[in-house]
């Protein structure tokens, strides 16, 4: 009991930080089902008035389309590359292997702001017109360093083993690669997909610099937002984290499974 | 089976990196070094010209507003990552330490997944709490505790506020990845030899965690300097950043020079930042 009593100021403060990490979140939600026309207090009852109003609005279903076709495009591009570097570092250190380790890393200790800068700079210098496709190549980069930690970190001896086993029995590179390492990774393939299609879905400045008249999301609720604050930003935003929120939940839950099993 | 021993000469293991390899050299060290080179260029009516002197670089650093932007996004990011350790600290400590292991994982996952939701949006909904008719002067001025409602919103404690949210989250995480490595042997011996609690926190855990605190605080800098969602829907127009200024280059004046200097610029201070960092970061022996 009295080590219980000891640790109550510790779980209070745990409780307390919840609160000021979820108090804007849980306003925000609250308040996209405001009936009326500001999202502050007081809040006159739920209504879905808002979240009907953004289903017509037809500028904001195509950034959502055009954020969900950029997440998932360059999400699998950079897990298929991300794999790939992996498992050609794990199963033999190439030649310069710290050197390929910090090329494949350095995007990680830049700004996404710089990296959208360097980008935006290239394509003016070399003629080539803002699409969405720049913007997937841009998320590509910042993503690809995560995915490639993230696959890389669960190649372990034992894939070692199994990977000459296979050769054993037969298997080309190829046949290896595809029908059993792959397999084997799917937890943290999938787990590296998720992370990589939340965060392109989530990312504002490189979206917002390499685009042109079709845009993402995030862009749009930030062009929303010289409106000033409306509920409908809040259904909008309210729909941006129900999602995001989902698929790192996902993530998650399958990384735990896939380490459980390990053990 | 019979195809299988022929296709050795594809030799898939050497090739494996060189995707991503060349994926991360065309599209992000390319654009990088473009960028530098850009920085020394001037733009004569309009058109980008190769000059290759520190014109740019002397004017940025000539003009006191420019140098006021490096200088305020030196000082909010540093108060920024101070403020996110102190709250972050004993959430991770209180976590690794007094909460039951099987529910360790389940807090954690709750406190950290603010931290991969939309950014914009949670800028935005902090807007909702701290603006003048928001949750809180609604709140206070209903208790009576307040007559006037508080200016808490489009200021510089504002950014504060935001960043501080949502570093507290990743600095949690790595705080709390670090302690739980600890041995638990090393603090058993120091309370057998006679150390309080208090000792052992200060003289054993506390210099063990600073790996976890030091690469928490690091990933942090690098966000909050190079941020201008933050400064830009919560900081209001009150001060200029660094990233609010290279938008300003770029979207009104389409200044590339000047937006590559100030880039480069942010570059070196993240640059010196790890290099002063680095060596505080390798957890030894834990």
């Amino acid at each position: 009991m009295t080590s219980w009593l000891k640790s109550a100021p510790f779980y209070a403060y745990i409780g307390i930080a919840l609160i000021f990490i979820y108090l804007p979140v849980a306003i925000l939600v609250l308040f996209s089902f405001q009936d009326g026309t500001l999202p502050v207090p007081p809040f006159n009852g739920p209504s879905l008035q808002w979240y009907e109003k953004m289903f017509e609005n037809e500028r904001l279903l195509d950034a959502l389309f055009n954020s969900i076709s950029v997440a998932i495009l360059s999400s699998l591009v950079t897990t298929l590359l991300g794999f790939l570097a992996a498992y050609g570092m794990a199963k033999r250190l190439p030649r310069f292997a710290g050197g390929i380790r910090f090329i494949l890393m350095a995007p990680l200790t830049v700004s996404y702001l710089i990296i959208g800068i360097g980008l935006l700079i290239t394509l003016n210098i070399f003629g080539i017109a803002k699409s969405l496709i720049a913007v997937g190549v841009g998320h590509a980069v910042i993503n690809l360093p995560l995915c490639f930690a993230i696959i890389y970190s669960q190649f372990g001896d034992h894939m070692k083993n199994i990977d000459a086993a296979a050769r054993d029995l037969g298997a080309s590179d190829f046949q290896t690669m595809v029908r059993v390492i792959a397999p084997i990774m799917k937890p943290s393939l999938f787990a590296a997909f998720c992370l990589s299609a939340t965060l392109s879905w989530d990312e504002f400045i490189i979206a917002f610099l390499l685009s042109r008249f079709e845009v993402t999301l995030p862009v749009i609720i930030f062009e929303m937002l010289r409106a000033g604050l409306t509920p409908e930003v809040n259904a909008a935003g309210t729909v941006v984290f129900a999602i995001s929120f989902t698929i790192v939940a996902l993530a998650a839950i399958v990384m735990m499974i896939g380490v459980r099993e390990k053990k | 089976m019979s195809q299988a021993k022929q296709p050795r000469h594809l030799n898939l293991t050497r090739w494996a990196i060189h995707p991503a390899l060349w994926f991360t050299v065309v599209f992000f060290a390319v654009p990088l070094a473009v960028m530098l080179t850009v920085s020394f260029w001037q733009r004569v009516y309009g058109k980008l010209t190769a000059t290759w002197d520190l014109a740019n670089y002397i004017k940025f650093f000539g003009r006191d507003y420019l140098v006021e932007s490096l200088f305020n996004s030196i000082e909010v990011t540093l108060l920024t990552t101070v403020l996110s350790i102190v709250l972050a600290y004993p959430l991770a400590y209180a976590l690794a330490y007094k909460v039951a292991p099987r529910f360790q994982r389940i807090i954690l996952l709750l406190a950290v997944m603010p931290f991969w939701t939309a950014y914009v949006v949670r800028s935005y909904s902090w807007l909702l709490v701290i603006s003048e008719n928001g949750v809180i002067n609604v709140f206070l001025t209903g208790l009576g505790l307040i007559d006037q409602p508080l200016e808490m919103a489009y200021s510089r404690g504002a950014t504060v506020l935001g960043f501080v949210h949502f570093f507290t989250m990743l600095i949690t995480l790595t705080i709390y990845a670090n302690l739980v490595q600890i041995k638990p042997s090393y603090q058993k011996a120091a309370a057998d030899l006679g150390a309080s609690p208090l000792q052992v926190f200060i003289r054993i855990t506390l210099p063990l965690s600073i790996p976890g605190v030091v690469v928490g605080a690091f990933i942090a800098f690098v966000i909050a300097i190079g941020d201008y969602i933050t400064p830009q829907i919560l900081g209001g127009g009150t001060e200029v950043l660094v990233p609010q200024a290279i938008m300003l280059q770029v979207s009104r004046a389409a200044n590339f020079p000047m937006a590559s200097v100030m880039s480069v610029t942010l570059m070196i201070v993240v640059i010196v930042v790890y290099l002063i960092s680095a060596k505080h970061m390798k957890m030894e022996r834990v």
